[in-house]
This record gives C-alpha cells, sequence and structure tokens, in this order.
C-alpha cells in the first residue's frame, strides 16, 4: 500500500465527563481537499489536534497510511498545522518562523528554501520583518508557509481563514485552493463557514455535537442532505411534516396537509410514517393562486405572501401556509417570472425529483444560523 | 448673521484648541514634578554630596570638619585597601542570581503554566515574606543553619557535612541568605513574563519539530528574557550592595563591601566610605551595561 490516506477509527475525546469527539469514523484520502465542517463547539480543533498529537484520544487510533501514529509525539508526525490564531514566534523575523522547522530537522542550508516558500505565499520582501509588523492577512501567510515548507503528509488548517474580512477571505480561498492543488498535499481544512467549505473542498464532512453528520462531496451534501442538520447548516431547507401512503421502488407517495406530493425513492432517507419533507428554497416555484398545473409538479396551494426581500440576482419570498409554516421561495430575477407583494395569495410547487425525506424524529430546526452566529 | 458666526466660528475655536495643548503639556510637567521633586531631594542631592565627600581630605573628622582638596587618592585607598572584599561582593551576588535563576525559573514556569486554581495563592507565598522584616527573616536562618539546626543534622547524617562541619558562619550561609532573601525579586519578573507567553507558541513548537527542550531553548527562553534580566539585576544589584547576610550569617573572613562601607561611615572615615560607595555604584553600573548590552535587551529595560 503506497497511498497515505489519514484514517481516524472510533476516535473519542472526553474533558472530564464531556465528550468533545464522540467515536468518529474518518478517512481522508491522500492528496484531497478535506473540509471539517460544523458549527462552533463541536469538536473539529479538538480532532484536528488528535491528529497533530497535540491532545491524546480518549480512546480509538490515527493512522497515516500503513503507520499508526496514535502514540507518536507531536514532534515526530508527519503532520503540520495552521493555528486558529496563527501562533507565529513574536521575536523571529518572518524567514526564521519560515526556517524553524527545516532548522528543527537538521536542514542546513535553508535560505534558498525559505526563499521559494515566501514566494509562493508572495511575501517575499517581508522577509526580515517581525510578525507583528504584518497584516493579519499576511500573518496567516506566513502560518501558511511556516506549515508547508515542512512538506507534511497532512496540513492541517484550523480556521485559517476566521480572522479575516470577507473579502480577503475569498481571496485566501482561492489563495489556499490553488497552493493546495500545486503542492498536492493533503489539507485538512476545519471551517464553520458553509460557503468556504463549499467552494474549496474536495470532500466535506459536516459535523455536530461530537459526530459526523454526513460526509461526501459538496454537490452531493447540498443535493442530497442525509439530516435536518445538514440540510439547514449547509444552505437552507423548507421542512414540511407529512406521512407516507405508498412507495414504490421508483417513487414515495406522501400525504402533506391533505395534499399529495412525490419524492424519489433514492432521495428518502426515511420512508415509513411520519418524515419531513424537504425542498431547497431555489428550487420552488410561486405561481398565483389557483393556477393550473398538470405537468405532474409537486404542489402545496393555498399561501399567502408575508414578506419580499429584494436582493439583486434573486426575490426571497416568505409564503405563509394554510397550517401556519412559513415557507421559503427564492425566485431567480430573469425577468420571465411574475413577482408578488406580502397579502398575494400564492401556490407553491416544484419538480417531485428536487424533494428529499428525512427522518422525523430529528428536530426540524437542527443546524439552523441563529441571529447571533452570524 | 451667518456670515458673522463664520468669522467668529473658526476664531473661537482655535483659542480653545491652543489651550488645550498649552494645557496638556502642562499636565505633564504637573505629573512629573512630585517624582522629579524626589528624586531631586533624595537622589541628585545625596548623590552629589556623595561625589564631593569622596573627594575630600580624609585627615578632617566629623567634628572638625572636611576640606575639599579633590583628594582622588581616597579612591586608589579605597580599592587598593577594600578589593578582596570589593570582588567577594560580587562574587557572592552572582553566585546567588545564578541560584536564584536556578531556583526562580522553575518556580515562575510552574506558577504560570502548572498552577490551575492554585496560582494567585502561590504567588501570595512568593510574597508572603515580605510580611515580616528583612532583619527577622535573615535571623531566623541563623537558627536554620547553627549547629543545633536539623539541617546541620541531616547533612552530618549524609556525610556531606564532617562531624564537626558548620554551615552557619560561612560563605555558604551568606550567599544561601542571599538567595534567599532576592528570590521574589527574581521569581516576580520572570512570572510576569511567562504569564504573556502564548502555550500555543509551545505547541507550534512542538508541531514543527522541535523536542520540549529545543522549544525550552528556542521559544520559551527567548520570550522569558525580559522577565530574567529584569529578575537579575533586580537580585545582583541588592545582593551585591548587602552587608546584612554577612554581618548576621557570615564571619570576618566573609565580609563584603556593604559591611566595610557601613563600618567606615560608623568609624567616621566619610571621605573613603564615599569613595567606596561611588566605586562599588560605578562597577554595578559598568557591569550591568555590560550585561544588558550582551543580552540584548536594551529596548526592553
Ligand atoms: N481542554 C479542554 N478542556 C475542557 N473542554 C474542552 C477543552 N478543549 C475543548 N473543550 C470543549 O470541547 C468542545 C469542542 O471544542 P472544539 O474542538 O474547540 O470545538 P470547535 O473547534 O468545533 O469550535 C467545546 O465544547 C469545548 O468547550
Ligand atoms: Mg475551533
Amino acid at each position: 500500500m503506497t497511498r497515505s490516506d489519514l484514517v481516524l477509527s472510533s476516535v473519542t475525546k472526553r474533558f472530564g465527563s464531556f465528550t468533545a469527539v464522540d467515536d468518529l469514523d474518518l478517512t481522508v484520502p491522500e492528496g484531497s481537499f478535506f473540509a471539517l465542517l460544523g458549527p462552533s463547539g463541536c469538536g473539529k480543533t479538538t480532532t484536528l489536534r488528535m491528529v497533530a498529537g497535540l491532545e491524546e484520544p480518549t480512546s480509538g487510533t490515527v493512522h497515516l497510511g500503513d503507520q499508526d501514529i496514535s502514540g507518536l509525539r507531536p514532534y515526530k508526525r508527519p503532520v503540520n498545522t495552521v493555528f486558529q490564531s496563527y501562533a507565529l514566534f513574536p521575536h523571529l523575523s518572518i524567514a526564521e518562523n519560515v526556517a524553524f522547522g527545516l532548522r528543527r530537522r537538521g536542514v542546513k542550508d535553508v535560505k534558498q528554501q525559505v526563499g521559494e516558500m515566501l514566494e509562493l505565499v508572495e511575501l517575499e520582501q517581508y522577509a526580515g520583518r517581525r510578525p507583528a509588523q504584518l497584516s493579519g492577512g499576511q500573518q496567516q501567510r506566513v502560518a501558511l508557509a511556516r506549515a508547508l515548507i515542512n512538506r507534511p503528509q497532512v496540513l492541517l488548517l484550523d480556521e485559517p481563514l476566521g480572522a479575516l474580512d470577507l473579502k480577503l477571505r475569498r481571496q485566501m480561498q482561492i489563495e489556499l485552493k490553488r497552493i493546495q492543488t500545486e503542492v498536492g498535499i493533503t489539507f485538512v481544512h476545519v471551517t464553520h463557514d458553509q460557503e468556504e467549505a463549499m467552494t474549496m473542498a474536495d470532500t466535506i464532512a459536516v459535523m455536530n455535537g461530537g459526530v459526523i453528520e454526513q460526509m461526501g462531496r459538496p454537490l452531493d451534501l447540498y443535493e442530497n442532505p442525509a439530516t435536518t442538520f445538514v440540510s439547514n447548516f449547509l444552505g437552507q431547507s423548507n421542512l414540511v411534516g407529512g406521512q407516507v401512503l405508498e412507495r414504490s421502488s421508483q417513487s414515495v407517495l406522501i400525504d402533506v396537509h391533505g395534499s399529495k406530493l412525490l419524492a424519489p425513492s433514492d432521495r428518502a432517507r426515511s420512508a415509513e410514517g411520519d418524515v419531513w419533507v424537504g425542498i431547497r428554497p431555489e428550487k420552488v416555484f410561486l405561481a398565483a393562486a389557483e393556477s393550473e398545473f398538470d405537468d405532474g409538479s409537486n404542489l402545496l396551494a393555498g399561501g399567502v405572501v408575508t414578506d419580499v426581500s429584494y436582493v439583486g440576482v434573486s426575490t426571497q419570498y416568505l409564503a405563509r401556509m394554510p397550517w401556519g409554516q412559513e415557507l421559503m421561495v427564492f425566485e431567480q430575477n430573469t425577468g420571465a417570472r411574475d413577482s408578488f407583494r406580502p397579502g398575494d395569495r400564492v401556490d407553491l410547487h416544484w419538480m417531485p425529483a428536487h424533494t428529499f425525506l428525512l427522518d422525523a424524529t430529528q428536530a426540524a430546526d437542527a443546524g439552523v444560523e441563529k441571529e447571533e452566529d452570524l | 448673521m451667518s456670515a458673522a458666526a463664520a468669522h467668529v466660528g473658526p476664531g473661537e475655536q482655535q483659542v480653545p484648541q491652543g489651550q488645550d495643548e498649552r494645557k496638556r503639556g502642562l499636565t505633564g510637567y504637573l505629573l512629573l514634578l512630585p517624582g522629579a521633586l524626589w528624586l531631586l531631594v533624595f537622589f541628585v542631592v545625596p548623590l552629589v554630596t556623595l561625589i564631593s565627600t569622596s573627594l575630600y581630605d580624609p585627615s578632617g573628622s566629623v567634628f572638625a570638619g572636611y576640606e575639599m582638596t579633590f583628594h582622588w587618592r581616597n579612591y586608589v585607598d579605597a580599592v587598593q585597601g577594600y578589593g578582596p572584599q570589593l570582588w567577594r561582593s560580587f562574587l557572592y551576588a552572582g553566585t546567588a542570581t545564578v541560584a536564584a535563576v536556578l531556583l526562580g525559573f522553575p518556580l515562575a514556569y510552574a506558577i504560570a503554566f502548572k498552577a490551575g486554581r492554585w496560582k494567585n495563592l502561590m504567588l501570595i507565598l512568593v510574597i508572603a515574606p515580605f510580611f515580616t522584616s528583612f532583619l527577622i527573616r535573615t535571623l531566623s536562618w541563623q537558627m536554620l543553619l547553627g549547629d543545633n539546626g536539623w539541617l546541620v543534622d541531616i547533612f552530618r547524617t549524609l556525610q556531606i557535612l564532617g562531624p564537626d562541619g558548620h554551615l552557619l558562619a560561612t560563605p555558604f550561609a551568606v550567599v544561601t541568605g542571599l538567595t534567599y532573601n532576592f528570590l521574589p525579586f527574581m521569581v516576580l519578573p520572570l512570572y510576569a513574563s511567562l504569564e504573556k507567553l502564548d502555550p500555543r507558541l509551545l505547541e507550534a513548537g512542538a508541531d514543527l519539530y522541535a523536542t520540549p527542550l529545543t522549544t525550552f531553548r528556542k521559544v520559551t527562553l527567548p520570550l522569558a528574557m525580559p522577565g530574567l534580566v529584569a529578575g537579575t539585576l533586580l537580585t545582583f544589584i541588592p545582593a551585591a550592595g548587602d552587608y546584612i547576610n554577612s554581618e548576621l550569617l557570615g564571619t570576618p573572613n566573609t565580609r563584603m563591601i556593604g559591611n566595610e562601607i557601613q563600618d567606615l561611615f560608623a568609624a567616621g572615615s566619610y571621605p573613603v566610605a564615599a569613595a567606596l560607595s561611588v566605586t562599588l555604584m560605578a562597577a554595578i553600573v559598568a557591569l550591568v551595561t555590560v550585561y544588558v548590552r550582551r543580552s540584548g535587551s536594551e529596548e526592553l529595560v
């Protein structure tokens, strides 16, 4: 076996009686850009620290390829970290910060490598400065260079862009992605920003409360969420309660407050009894009440528009349904669609293929971003 | 009306601005005043008096008065007569400083990183000795180190000391006393530096292939340098001029420069005593300057 995938097997970490990471299994393929996505406090940092060796798992093992690295001291692991707060050495110049790892491993001529690395992160002219004389974005790049220069088998990034403003963050996301493609090292990127994870990662693991809720390509996670948490944390979803009436190998028929809706069987995580019927807001179309449909769309009738926000490319509507729930609809502003005003009576319809079904025992608002988190 | 207001406006604004600046300048001087006065009366004046006394004709006396003759030979007499004591003072103070670093660094490190909720208690314990007088604490070391004390018993049993060996009235006792008395002045600045050190830097060191020892040498120590420099200065300088420890724990053979100065003043030999004091001061300033330069911490002290 030549591949050196990073494999965490049944890793658990407890702090006293509190379980920060709970029986976690995770495989990060070699050379991939892997994102660990989850809300603050869900155990992302703890997971990374166990890979780096800065925290010891209460139980479970960490493998890198064939090698069990669980028992290795951090300075013996072929793994480097870009810390959340950068943790640059304040008493050393930028060049010496970057050279630190090479010097510890007894590399003789570090000058050229440091120069090349500083060039990669576009900081050549700052080599002689101290970290405190650099801006946040520059410090972030120094932290990246300091870790990357060691050519680790796995690079761990703990919310490396968290302290940057939005514009710089977008710029650095593209930079990071470019650098990863260039060096081909496995990146494990921790973030609580779903957009960041989606734009950068090949594979995302969505973490919540110390466990992985779902893992997959960004597109799969978005189109086919496995839990209410994932459906709400990655983008937004409408979840409406319903009961399964019939199921075939192709599709599932559900009763939703008197309307009959269809969902594809392969998108049904639960197909018995009570279910959540899920639909992304941008997949839903609004039509004036009692328009005729015969195209096989799923239809929920009797809504009243309660809120309209115009956001340029789209218009976001809230429609109150007869059972009191407010559903979200995002209409693209193509000019071809009717627009509505608060108080208008509307019907909601969408393609059955876009419908997904989730286990009704999960909370419908799990993973919804609260005001204070934004 | 509005034109008038426009004319008056800027003028009105300028006047208070000017006053403001003058006030701010004045405030600075007012804040300086008490300290400056204090230093003038109790530092500059005595220093000038001391230096001039050191150049008086030594044949005078307290009763007959002294004559200012710029008698620089006082310095030659002082250095020739008290060379060994001067040398001994620096040796003892240096040894005590090294001992204080060896004891104080681990202690400060433990308080800063390992004490957890005991941190405040440990800091109070470091300061607690100051609740009793310096003199009484040094006197009690007489009992600890005395021939009937348990320390001597243990040392004799362990054969570290011969059957008739002593601890009290030895250079060891004097250095021990100095180390003990000035240890808090080492621990507190060291603690203050280490406390500021972000433990994540140590983790970064470990992550970048540095063993704990290398992390200590390359990260902890350089970042603790300001505290270490301050601590060694606060220990070495007063220890070099100290006379209580040698007086209470030593013998005539362990006399330090402070003891000689004290005796000379007591005996009324003001000019030589003053010359000795100025020599000590100059030597300390020279040593400290070299030390601070060498440790590369000019901007930190
Ligand atoms: N050293 C520790 N002692 C006690 N609790 C801790 C410790 N480190 C982390 N935790 C707890 O573990 C949980 C997960 O923390 P963390 O991994 O830092 O979350 P994240 O990085 O996802 O925000 C948090 O509730 C945190 O309070
Ligand atoms: Mg974190």
